[in-house]
């Protein structure tokens, strides 16, 4: 490499990672070479199964058994001392030295990287005394003035408060301030904002931004999400299957990519920048909806006043009022806890709302109550308004064949039987888009995308008219997710459907969605076209949110320009 | 489509285990190519064989076993005496030691026995007499049984050449009696009584268990609360107390009825916790709440999608379940409360052993003890592997 070598903290050169299995070997990272500058951000950006984490975890040695460096060096320089990772004796002094003393690292989930039996302040002071030796008064001082530094308010109240007392946004703060702890020359970040609301991930990567311009860190930042490191990164590097395939400055990576790969990553995270359906704002009013939904509510634990009054508990679900209309994509959006997702399940009825009411327009004309429907009547409710699960894993039965998954639909309706039904499986394999020379096999034959595609077919099977879709491309890759998005659109345009699409992610429903209902703190605080929610909505709430999203254009970084909604800072 | 999209190496080891074998022919490739194939059409009970094949203990804990129900199915014809078979001559005889070759060539035989006078206690005692030579046959007539009470034989795997002959492997006991052909008489009653009370447990545990976990609220509290008042009995004085209230007069068989029935009292408890456990995990499954909303009724859901999902777990609970009830008689038979004389079981046999002076002269007599530990040992590491393949979908 060109770069002087002093002002390489962390050099990363031809390292292998191999995993002995019982009878070959895996080899999760090949040849991998990359280096971070003082201050600089190096991102590392790949898909499921790309070795990213791999390689983040192996800069620390603590990849899992039975995964091993095989070949390599990873060089920590730090003024005249130049210490080689691998050849550290594992678990040695040296290397306890090296972790959370010169290299910090922050987790995905910020649930299970704290113990909850400790205090926040016991847990940082630990840090503080293992490596700098400090006593506990001090260290204690020291770890309030950390909190201080990561934006928690009453640092020295909060310190003597446990992990399940925070929230998310909280707890990686505490992460982070843990990581920093020691004044490490290199933060190691893997995926951590991935299990934050995009909100929250906001706060989060701008607080790493800024602590690391204070202190001239470096940072190696793992990351899927493109929109990400267009807004954080200095340097990228592309991984796929365990090799690095492009690296360089954010500028050319996003604007000159020269590997294919990197090219198909942009425009499968680009594509959902804008709509998919450019068409005409539909004259809503004079087509009857096929589901309206009016003051639906769900309480957990409310108490009812002898005035009818609610009081107390959760209310996951207030007050909700919705119109889907035929062959209209309706989104519902929202952060984690909004009740985006009680919403659906009480639309499918599984769960009971404690109070409003549904009604379901039939394809005749008729309309009906859905919440007095029992037996024969739900049974067919549910055959044309279908759901779409979030997880591929868990929605299909493991010791079920696709041919017996998509065909239960069909044997319990008593619609097709031996050939033809195995003809009307085919059909609709070929419909999703998958060979129907698969029929035989198992669930566990599939890839994630390829199992969402034979939920897909399931909820097909039936001929229905609406499809509720709860999270259904969240599980999945960018690259597939746009895939699963284009097929459900195709599909819409054959079968002429409506959908509910419920999804956190704002570009999913960007791309996807004529309407958007926007939820918060189980209300509906906005609704209005794609267009408008996603370019100049009304409400605050909705600004913050959509400002709070990424852009994949590092000359466009949004998220720093970003509007706040008070409210949610002070549970960030 | 690409197949690059999250897929997890769930069946990297089934790969693994072609990926040798083609490594060197070209002509591997098909194979590996057919066995990808397997795996993708192996159903889930072909999963379960092949993450229980991989581990090793649990199989040869497994081959163990039905060695051992074998000779409780083929008592008769294994053990070289009938169970209740008696020799006064021979009381306390020691083992002896089976030799195989003759003079350099293939030929069984066993030493005779020499009664000598111990000087200092004057009493008698049996030495082995390397003078005499009783010849030992495979396949050999003796004493007349119906195996399986119907198929009237008189042929033993072993046994001496010339019927009348001492030959006694494991020793004998007080009354002359072949240790060895006891504990192998021994092994279908104690081997049973795990079988029969584990069913009755199982029939007791998936009722009242799935009562439990598939409606919740009241049945579920009550179920539960009548699971904590049986395990809070101590089990002991418990079964003690019922087998006492067996009256004596009953027939050997009946009474063998009555004890597994008392042992499983206490014995469903924890296969009903496995399955409330399985159906509470199950019930709020995404497939099982896609198979509701395909139309699918209760039953329909409980039995095509929810029990097929558990049942391997059952069998590894059930697996566990049995040693528990083994020791059980066993207890119950050792303290006298059991099972009865002229049945034999493990437990009836190591009653014999209570004695400390008769077990310092004749040790022969705790060999019963060793069956049951073998057994137990190879129970509970055949259902840990079962227990770890139940799921084959985690790793």
């Amino acid at each position: 490499m060109s770069e002087p070598m002093t002002a390489d903290v962390l050099k990363v050169e031809k390292l292998s990672i191999e995993f002995q299995l019982r009878t070959s070997v895996f080899k999760a990272v090949k040849d991998v070479s990359f280096s971070i500058k003082r201050g600089g951000t190096l991102c590392l950006v790949g898909e499921s199964g790309s070795g990213k984490s791999v390689t983040a975890r192996s800069l620390l040695q603590i990849v899992d058994k039975p995964g091993r460096i095989t070949s390599g060096r990873i060089v920590l320089t730090r003024e005249a001392e130049v210490i080689d990772i691998t050849t550290l004796k594992a678990n040695g002094p040296q290397i306890r030295a090296v972790r959370g003393g010169k290299v910090g690292l922050i987790f995905q989930e910020p649930m299970s990287a704290l113990s909850p039996f400790h205090t926040i302040g016991d847990q940082i002071d630990e840090v503080l005394q293992i490596h700098l030796h400090l006593e506990k008064a001090e260290a204690r001082r020291r770890t309030i003035e950390l909190l201080r530094q990561v934006e928690i308010k009453n640092p020295a109240e909060m310190a003597n408060r446990y992990s399940f007392e925070y929230s998310g946004g909280m707890r990686q703060r505490v992460c982070i301030a843990m990581a920093l702890a020691c004044d490490p020359d290199v933060l190691i970040a893997d995926e951590p904002t991935t299990a934050l609301d995009v909100t929250t991930q906001a706060e989060i990567l701008d607080l790493i931004k800024r602590l690391q311009q204070r202190r001239g860190m470096a940072v190696l930042l793992i990351t899927h999400d493109m929109g990400v490191v267009a807004e954080v990164a200095d340097e990228v590097a592309v991984m796929r299957n365990g090799e690095i395939v492009e690296k360089g400055p954010v500028e050319a990576i996003f604007h000159d990519p020269q590997h294919s790969y990197t090219r198909h990553l942009l425009e499968a995270t680009r594509k959902l920048e804008h709509n998919s359906r450019e068409r005409d704002d539909r004259t809503a009013s004079r087509i009857e909806p096929v589901l309206s939904v009016r003051n639906l509510s769900k309480y957990y634990g409310s108490k009812q006043a002898a005035d009818g009054s609610w009081s107390g508990g959760l209310r996951a679900v207030d007050d909700v009022s919705l119109d889907l209309y035929p062959g209209e994509n309706l989104g519902i959006v929202g952060e984690s806890g909004s009740g985006k997702t009680t919403l659906g399940r009480l639309i499918m009825r599984i769960t009971e709302p404690t109070m409003g009411s549904i009604s379901y327009r039939q394809a005749d004309g008729v309309t009906s109550d859905v919440l007095d429907m029992r037996g024969a009547a739900l049974r067919a409710y549910h055959a044309q308004v279908r759901l779409i699960f979030q997880d591929p894993f868990a929605s299909l039965n493991p010791r079920m064949t696709v041919k017996q998954i998509v065909g239960d639909p069909l044997r319990i309706a008593g619609m097709a039987r031996g050939r033809a039904r195995d003809g009307r499986v085919a059909e609709l394999l070929r419909m999703v888009g998958l060979s129907p020379d698969t029929m035989d096999r198992y669930p566990h034959a599939f890839s994630g995308g390829q199992r969402q595609r034979i939920g897909i077919a399931r909820a097909l099977a039936l001929d229905p008219r609406v499809i509720v879709a709860d999270e259904a491309t969240s599980a999945l890759d960018v690259s597939i997710r746009s895939q699963i998005l284009d097929l459900l659109l195709d599909i819409q345009t054959r079968l002429d459907l409506s959908f509910i699409f419920i999804s956190h992610d704002i570009s999913v429903i960007r791309y996807f969605c004529d309407r958007v209902a926007v939820m918060y703190k189980g209300r509906i605080v906005e609704v209005g076209s794609s267009q408008k929610i996603c370019t100049s909505p009304d409400e605050p709430y909705t600004r913050a949110l959509i400002s709070a999203v990424p852009s994949p254009d590092p000359r466009q970084k949004r998220m720093m320009h970003r509007v706040r909604f008070a409210p949610e800072i002070a549970d960030a | 489509m690409a197949r690059t999209d999250g897929v997890r190496p769930l069946f990297t080891w089934t790969r693994n285990k072609t990926a040798k074998s083609t490594a060197a022919t070209g002509a591997g490739v098909a194979e590996e190519v057919t066995h990808i194939k397997d795996a993708e059409h192996a159903g889930a009970w072909q999963l379960a064989w092949w993450k229980f094949r991989k581990h090793r203990l649990a199989v040869a804990s497994g081959i163990v076993v039905i060695c051992i129900y074998l000779v409780a199915a083929f008592a008769e014809f294994l053990a070289p005496q009938g169970a209740g078979d008696y020799s006064a001559r021979y009381t306390y005889a020691p083992p002896q030691q089976l030799h195989i070759w003759d003079n350099g060539e293939f030929g069984l035989y066993v030493h005779g026995y020499k009664v000598r006078v111990n000087p200092e206690s004057f009493a008698r005692e049996f030495v082995i007499d390397p003078e005499t030579k009783i010849p030992v046959g495979l396949f050999v007539r003796g004493a007349p049984y119906k195996l399986w009470n119907f198929i009237p034989s008189n042929i033993h795997l072993i046994g001496p050449v010339k019927a009348g002959q001492p030959m006694y492997l494991w020793g004998a006991d007080r009354l002359g009696r072949d240790m060895l052909s006891r504990v192998i008489h021994g092994t279908r009653v104690s081997m049973t009584v795990g079988l029969v009370g584990v069913s009755l447990s199982l029939v007791f545990g998936i009722i009242l268990g799935g009562l439990s976990g598939y409606y919740g609220g009241g049945i579920d509290t009550a179920i539960q609360r009548v699971i904590e008042f049986l395990l809070a009995i101590p089990t002991i004085p418990l079964w003690m107390g019922l087998a006492a209230a067996i009256p004596p007069t009953l027939p050997p068989l009946q009474v063998y009825f009555m004890i597994t029935i008392i042992l499983s009292l206490v014995g469903w408890t924890g296969l009903a916790r496995v399955v409330r456990g399985r159906f509470l995990a199950m019930k709020n499954e995404d497939f099982v709440t896609a198979a509701r909303l395909d139309g699918a009724r209760e039953m329909s859901v409980i039995f095509r999608h929810m029990l097929p999902s558990f049942a391997s777990h059952i069998i590894a609970a059930v697996t566990l379940a049995i040693p528990v009830m083994i020791l059980s008689e066993t207890a119950l038979s050792f303290l006298g409360v059991g099972l009865r004389p002229p049945v034999v079981s493990w437990g009836v046999l190591l009653q014999e052993a209570q004695n400390i002076r008769t077990v310092a002269t004749a040790p022969w007599l705790l060999l019963p003890g060793v069956a049951v530990i073998t057994t137990v040992l190879a129970l509970n590491f055949l259902g840990d592997g079962l227990r770890d393949a139940a799921d084959p979908y985690s790793d």
